[in-house]
């Protein structure tokens, strides 16, 4: 497979500098960044295949010997790349606080209980058809020291990778409605309302599971088109 | 138009699901378990060429140590092939996969056990130098930053065609050096911001 990666694609990203988020100001380069060719260096990336993955890896209320408290839910969707194509064997990592807005981490002092029954880590591999499915619970909102009063919108972090070094992706997904959007400046540093909407899980009446979990669907779309054979002289 | 998922910050508290067993002290109880996916440590045992030790500071804009950050490393084998369907050559080390991942400590450094990459093709079928792709996340960084970590005992840095394109003023960012009186071991410091600020790659 021959990609190309368009830079425009990347104005749906957040600027470096975000100064409503307070932590950019002194870790955004101040220097323009230097445009450079794409070389077989950023065309290619790690490949990751199921041999990175034990069971249970994507069911987080199976990692203890209890079940975590919380909402039970499901979140899935497909992974694809911009010409809305399937990403199959791609790593997903995620991580999320627990019910109660509470990380594991030992620099969270946000006062919620811990559940010794949830760490909140999970990853899964897509299968053919770019698809990947998780079980957790729904996290809940939590403090931060960003200004007055703040507080994170209900969020579960994602780490994926696609066909290239150049598609790797931090990314968070929120879920619908939430109240605490206009008041984030991490979710609004995307300033493009279509843009910030693409990281908003949708509710998934049709794969909620009767009298155990509800869904939500994320579908993932990473950087890379299919390349025509004009483009397709990097090297 | 394009549609792809927008980047977000990485946050604070990353370690316990993508550096579980690295330098960041997350758990000092150590009563949680998950293992890490990928490792600072990337040699295999059939990996030929060098076995290197690179380590560095991260600091920002104040020169102040980042301590949650993390770092991801690709690069080509001893031979100069990526582990990687683009990469169509007979690749001897298979196991070798070329990626790592490593988080800052306390005081902001990173490590990376690997092997001396060898030179691979570039734009235009020049060769470029023996290079390591660098990927930087961490809070306060709502999208990761790349830039490139060259190795100071390469004289083919001198006709690197990405190498060659920044200023020479900073290309000094760029190198990697060797510490002297240790075994093969390198240091690269990072800086996010300021006078001495790394390049970084708009790419
Ligand atoms: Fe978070």
């Amino acid at each position: 497979m021959s990609l190309i990666y368009p830079k425009q694609s990347l104005e749906a990203y957040p600027k470096h500098l975000s100064p409503g988020y307070k932590s950019t100001i002194k870790r955004s380069p101040s220097k323009p960044l230097m445009i450079v060719p794409h070389t077989l260096s950023e065309l290619t990336g790690p490949v990751y295949g199921h041999d990175a993955i034990q069971e249970n890896d994507n069911d987080l209320t199976k990692q203890h010997k209890g079940e975590p408290l919380g909402e039970r839910i499901i979140v899935h969707g497909h992974v694809l790349d911009e010409d809305k194509r399937p990403v199959p064997n791609a790593l997903v990592e995620l991580w999320q606080a627990n019910a109660c807005g509470r990380y594991v981490h030992n620099v969270d002092q946000h006062p919620a209980p811990l559940d010794p029954n949830f760490t909140g880590a999970g990853r899964t591999v897509t299968d053919a058809k770019g698809y990947y499915k998780f079980i957790t619970v729904k996290p809940g909102a939590y403090p931060w020291g960003n200004h007055p009063n703040a507080w994170r919108p209900n969020h579960i972090h994602f780490s994926v990778f696609g066909h290239s070094f150049l598609s790797r992706l931090v990314t968070q997904m929120y879920f619908p409605g939430d109240y605490l959007f206009p008041y984030d400046p991490i979710f609004n540093s995307v300033t493009d309302e279509k843009a910030r909407a693409r990281m908003i899980s949708t509710f998934d009446l049709e794969n909620t599971v009767p009298d155990w979990a509800l869904a939500f669907r994320f579908d993932i779309v990473l950087r890379g088109r299919e390349a025509t054979p004009l483009d397709n002289d990097e090297h | 138009m394009s549609e792809i998922t927008p980047s977000q910050t990485v946050g604070p508290f990353f370690a316990y699901g993508l550096t579980p067993n690295g330098r960041c002290e997350w758990d000092p109880n150590g009563s949680y378990s998950w293992k890490n996916t990928v490792e600072s440590n990337l040699v295999t045992p059939d990996a030929s060429g060098t076995r290197i030790h690179i380590e560095g500071t991260v600091r920002d804009g104040d020169g102040l140590p980042i301590n949650d950050c993390m770092i991801e490393i690709w690069q080509a084998d001893a031979q100069g092939r990526y582990a990687h369907g683009r990469d169509n050559r007979p690749l001897p080390n298979t196991q070798f996969k070329g990626f790592g991942r490593s988080a800052t400590d306390k005081a902001g450094v990173y490590a990376f056990d690997t092997i001396k990459p060898g030179s691979v093709a570039g734009p235009g079928g020049k060769p470029q130098a023996p290079h390591i792709v660098v990927c930087i996340f961490s809070r306060g960084m709502l999208r990761q930053i790349y830039t490139r970590l060259y190795f100071d005992d390469e004289p083919a840095n001198a006709s690197d065609p990405i190498l060659t394109m920044v200023p020479a003023d900073r290309r000094g960012t760029l190198i990697a050096h060797k510490q002297p009186g240790a075994d093969n071991q390198y240091r690269f410091d990072i800086r996010v911001q300021g006078g001495d600020e790394t390049v970084f790659f708009d790419i």
